[in-house]
């Protein structure tokens, strides 16, 4: 509107060559109008159509790429359809929901990619995902590379044991052996555990995943796998035989789970939020939640575990006015 | 996307010190995997050269059965299939008590594997020795046993010292392999590096280096010994 | 422990272990292809008798000689995508690192092949006016070809089961579908036992074939 006239002025002035004090400080405040009408004009564009990072990406190839766990039970797990289901992706379609709106296309080429705790981190931070489904903990190292949407879950680290080995707490493990999931918070957690207790002569395997952790367990390679206690109630509820296993000891670790997002765009990490934000004023959120932990789930019993206070207060505190 | 450059990063503690020990690890399966390459292929080589069609029957099978299953599928076979099919209680001896169950599974799946190409090669070297030779031994009155223990098997070896070099490079290489089943090589260190720093430019570029500059040193090494042990007039036709 | 062996889990996930299979094929046949032409490249950079090109060609062989697969699938996994700044498809990418890494095979296979033709033959292309590509491409290379067929195809059964290696970085290919069967219903001996009979009996009569192909070569 007013950006034009004030193009023509500052041209004058730019091909006059010569300045004066007073019309320097004159020109600057001229360019300072220009900027700042550039500035709106700029901004006002973008909000309908340019966007950039993610959004531009996912705009342009009409393909939003989200990486998905395996073996993360509800979170996000392969169903006995072969294809991945769980809290977190029930979460993350809804922002998909939301990123069509946003860009306007009706409905998104969606493509799902496996990840693990190892390859989830580089494949957010290169680029080749857009948004990581599953159960990562918000960690302020991890925020270096990548960034988190608002915290949709709260966990902590705990044992899983066969009730017949009599282990209770991270002491018990003395002389026994426990298998660990690489690259997992839990991993740090318990290691960190192990030191300050001054544990002795614990074995430790690695493994990739919460799958081959608990398979380890099960066919007694280890006396114990440790993971957030939630997924290890999921894992429970999916094994053979239930009754044989418990979840044991105190937290070790404060693990606040968080779906993943490139860094650095904070237009798509908006709608990320404004999602969750939503499904949390709503109150959509709770049967969202009790649709996978207190009632049957594809694949297994329900797991039933009722929201907790800490969980009802996090989900009240992040719903943001629209 | 930027991305924080730190080189310094692979010279810290504990990092540096989980390359080193990665090192380590690599170096150990892989020399004791080769001992086991070494004499178990020299063993079916021999056998697939005798008389005898039962030894020559068995030492084939052998060869193709390893040669003819990827070698990561032989890794998860030694580890998770093997403790479940012997008897209960060795089955428990090997998941739990032997020492280093992860370790020992790699260097005897390595060490199988391996011997069947070994096999081949000691069967090339021994085909390559002018049958006039073990015509010789025999008229000189020396057993089947003798011909082999003096005149076919060490000839036969320093004919073969190029490939058997190559050989052992292959195994140091599929010695990463053993990540799979948790061993902490020098690629598992440095994807826990990684894991751990989100420097994976730094990690995977040492791991490399690491790679390359052992692979130089046991060319150089094997190319003195080569030297010295050829045979003038013999050559053996090199499979590419 | 035998006698519990479940078929049925096996017989149960066939159609996925298929799909399984698919990738693992397709993977197969698109890297050698790319590898083979490439090689083939390099073969003739290593003979072509002009120093810089004997020297790329050299140095290709001798640096992906030197290093794991498992190293290079890492690397074009991760960290490609970081260098060329747009994603990069985990089939692509694997693809990408498989043709780099098996053409420093394959170009050795190429290169005693292209020696094994007499110099005599390019001397006579040479002669009767052919220019340096048409003598390679109508008389050394097809040649070549053919006479390092075997060998070719025994380089290919082993990139067959190199392929299992895309394992490491969750890339849906027979191997990573039999471990997955395998975590979910916690049959580990059934789906593994399984994976390596069917590898077997592919790369066994792989290399029947080839022992066909040597003895009709040599007739």
């Amino acid at each position: 509107m007013f950006a034009a006239p004030a193009e023509q002025k500052e041209g004058r002035g730019v091909n006059g060559y010569a300045y004066d004090s007073q019309e320097r400080n004159e020109m600057f405040k001229k360019l300072a109008i220009l900027s700042a009408a550039l500035a709106i004009v700029g901004t006002t564009e973008a909000g309908a159509q340019d966007f950039y990072g993610a959004l531009q990406k996912i705009k342009e190839s009409g393909q939003i790429v989200i990486g998905h766990r395996e073996s993360s039970v509800p979170f996000a797990y392969i169903g006995p359809d072969q294809k991945p289901v769980g809290y977190t992706m029930d979460l993350c379609m809804k922002i998909v929901d939301e990123i069509e709106k946003e860009i306007g296309v009706d409905s998104l080429d969606i493509k799902l990619v496996p990840v693990t705790p190892q390859t989830r981190i580089p494949l957010i931070a290169n680029g080749n995902i857009q948004l990581e489904c599953g159960s990562t903990t918000n960690t302020m190292t991890r925020q270096k590379q990548v960034d988190y949407a608002y915290t949709t879950f709260i966990t902590g680290t705990k044992l899983l044991v066969k009730n017949a080995s009599g282990i209770q707490e991270v002491e018990d493990l003395a002389g026994k052996a426990i298998a660990l999931a690489q690259g997992t918070t839990n991993e740090r957690a318990i290691k960190a555990a192990i030191e300050k207790f001054n544990v002795q002569d614990v074995k430790i395997l690695n493994v990739k995943d919460h799958a081959e952790g608990f398979l380890a367990l099960e066919t007694d390679r280890v006396d114990a796998y440790s993971t957030d206690d939630i997924l290890l109630y999921g894992l429970i509820s999916k094994s053979k035989s239930p009754d044989e296993y418990a979840v044991v000891g105190r937290f070790l670790s404060f693990d606040p789970y968080a779906i993943m997002l490139p860094r650095d765009d904070s237009a798509m990490r908006l709608i990320a939020n404004r999602t969750l934000a939503d499904l949390f004023r709503s109150g959509e959120i709770e049967q969202i939640y009790d649709k996978w932990f207190t009632s049957p789930i594809p694949g297994s019993e329900p797991l039933n575990v009722p929201l907790s206070d800490t969980l009802r207060t996090n989900f009240q505190v992040h719903a943001f006015p629209g | 996307m930027k991305y924080n450059w730190n080189w310094g990063i692979l010279f810290e503690d504990p990092y540096f010190g989980w390359l080193i020990s990665g090192i380590q690890w690599t170096l150990m399966v892989s020399a004791i995997a080769w001992i086991i390459a070494f004499s178990l292929g020299s063993i079916v080589g021999v056998a697939r050269t005798v008389d005898s069609r039962w030894a020559r029957g068995l030492g084939t099978a052998y060869v193709e059965g390893f040669r003819n299953v990827p070698l990561l599928v032989q890794m998860f076979l030694w580890f998770y299939v093997v403790p479940e099919l012997v008897p209960e209680d060795l089955g428990r001896w090997m998941k739990r008590d032997m020492p280093f169950p992860e370790a020992t599974s790699a260097i005897l799946c390595l060490g199988t594997y391996t011997a069947s190409r070994v096999a081949e090669q000691v069967r090339a070297g021994i085909e390559s020795i002018p049958r006039g030779q073990k015509a010789a031994g025999y008229a000189m009155g020396l057993t089947t046993f003798q011909v082999y223990r003096h005149l076919l098997v060490p000839v036969g070896y320093r004919i073969i010292v190029p490939p058997l070099t190559s050989e052992f490079l292959t195994i140091f290489k599929n010695s990463s392999l053993a990540l799979t089943i948790g061993v902490a090589e020098v690629l598992f260190q440095a994807r826990q590096i990684e894991n751990y720093t989100f420097q994976g430019f730094e990690a995977f570029t040492a791991a490399t280096l690491i790679y390359l500059v052992v692979t130089m040193i046991v060319v150089l090494i094997m190319g003195y010994v080569e030297q010295r042990a050829r045979i003038p007039g013999y050559g053996v036709q090199r499979e590419p | 422990m035998l006698l519990d062996f479940d078929f049925g889990v096996i017989i149960r996930s066939l159609p996925y272990l298929g799909q399984g299979m698919m990738l693992s094929l397709s993977l197969t046949l698109l890297a050698a292809a790319g590898s083979i032409v490439l090689g083939t490249i390099l073969a003739l950079m290593r003979l072509s008798g002009i120093g810089p090109l004997m020297w790329i060609g050299a140095t290709w062989v001798n640096f992906f000689r030197s290093l794991p697969l498992l190293l290079v699938i890492f690397w074009f996994y991760f960290l490609v995508p970081l260098v060329v700044q747009r994603q990069v498809d985990a089939f692509q990418s694997a693809l990408i690192g498989f043709i780099l890494f098996e053409a420093a095979y394959y170009c050795e296979i190429m290169r005693s092949g292209i020696l094994s033709i007499s110099r005599g033959q390019a001397s006579a292309g040479y002669a009767l006016g052919l220019r340096y590509s048409q003598c390679m491409r109508f008389i050394v290379l097809p040649q070549a070809f053919r006479n390092m067929m075997p060998v070719l195809l025994t380089q290919t059964i082993i990139l067959f089961q190199d392929t299992s290696l895309v394992f490491v970085v969750g890339l849906a290919d027979f191997m990573t579908s039999a471990v997955t069967v395998a975590q979910r219903d916690s049959r580990l001996v059934e789906l593994y036992v399984f994976a390596a009979f069917v590898y077997f009996v592919i790369c066994y009569s792989g290399s029947l074939y080839v022992k066909y192909l040597q003895k009709k070569i040599h007739r």
